[in-house]
């Protein structure tokens, strides 16, 4: 078993691990605590595709800023005490996960056994294309104008959550 | 590895967002798992990008990422409405929008 093998299996057992603990934990700073765990594995991931600025913006972006808003909302509302949210089994739920788990065993038919016809691959390549300063470069020739459409979308996310949340004056 | 392994994983990740969301009833757990669903079809993007040679992938996840930061900003802002109004987070008692 070569190191990259063994780095993927172990980051996809954390990684579904985690995924599987957030979502079935109660309380919800245990769950978001799982979360980031969870992005810690995939910026893992993100290496052995040697994608190293993907994998350092997710843990900056996703661990770092996404989460700790999270955590903080979480606190702000005082939620973690809260008990009886009335999460009981019910027979919308259980047709719900009964259908995802359908939804599951397809993707696996497409991915696993199908063996849909792919293009040869071009590994090799992608050793030059993760680094800060190919993705730099396209960043600024090729995408310049999705780049800059993006500073008015975190704009109007600023300003929506700030009129959101801000307590009514009158 | 070849890219099967990581679509796989990719497509794991994704069913169990969408369990998290049909059936917990806590907003910010659902909210954690649309976040979830986000992140594994960004695995699946890089997957393909490391294929194909391609830094395309790798781009949309970028943008995806920015979408994501202001998309969790805004919908932390609605939720924290909510509770304001409705003292709390239940999606059961979050029936306003209900006809």
């Amino acid at each position: 078993m070569t190191l990259e093998t063994f780095l993927f299996y172990f980051l996809a057992i954390i990684s579904v691990g985690s995924a599987l603990m957030m979502v079935t934990r109660r309380n919800p700073v245990i769950a978001a605590l799982y979360l980031i765990l969870n992005f810690f594995a995939l910026g893992g991931l993100y290496l052995t595709l040697h994608a190293q600025f993907i994998a350092f913006i997710q843990i900056l972006v996703y661990a770092g800023a996404i989460m700790v808003l999270f955590l903080f909302v979480i606190m702000l509302l005082n939620l973690g005490d809260i008990k009886g949210l009335g999460e009981k089994i019910s027979y919308r739920k259980i047709v719900g996960a009964g259908l995802s788990f359908g939804l599951l065993m397809e993707l696996v038919y497409v991915f696993g056994f199908a063996r849909a016809s792919l293009p040869p691959t071009q590994f090799e390549k992608s050793v030059d294309i993760g680094t800060v300063e190919y993705i730099g470069r396209e960043l600024f020739t090729t995408f310049l104008f999705p780049f800059e459409v993006t500073s008015i979308l975190l704009l109007a996310a600023i300003v929506g959550a700030v009129i959101l949340a801000k307590k009514k004056l009158n | 590895m070849d890219i099967q392994s990581y679509l796989l994983l990719s497509a794991t990740t994704f069913i169990i967002g969408v369990v998290g969301v049909l059936a917990r009833r806590n907003a910010i757990i659902v909210f954690m798992s649309i976040e979830l669903m986000l992140n594994s079809v960004n695995l699946s993007l890089v997957a393909f990008s490391a294929y194909l040679g391609d830094v395309r992938g790798q781009m949309l996840v970028f943008f995806a990422m920015t979408v994501a930061a202001a998309e969790a900003a805004v919908g932390l802002a609605i939720i924290i409405a909510l509770f304001r109004r409705k003292q709390t987070v239940n999606l059961d008692d979050i029936n306003i929008l209900k006809w």
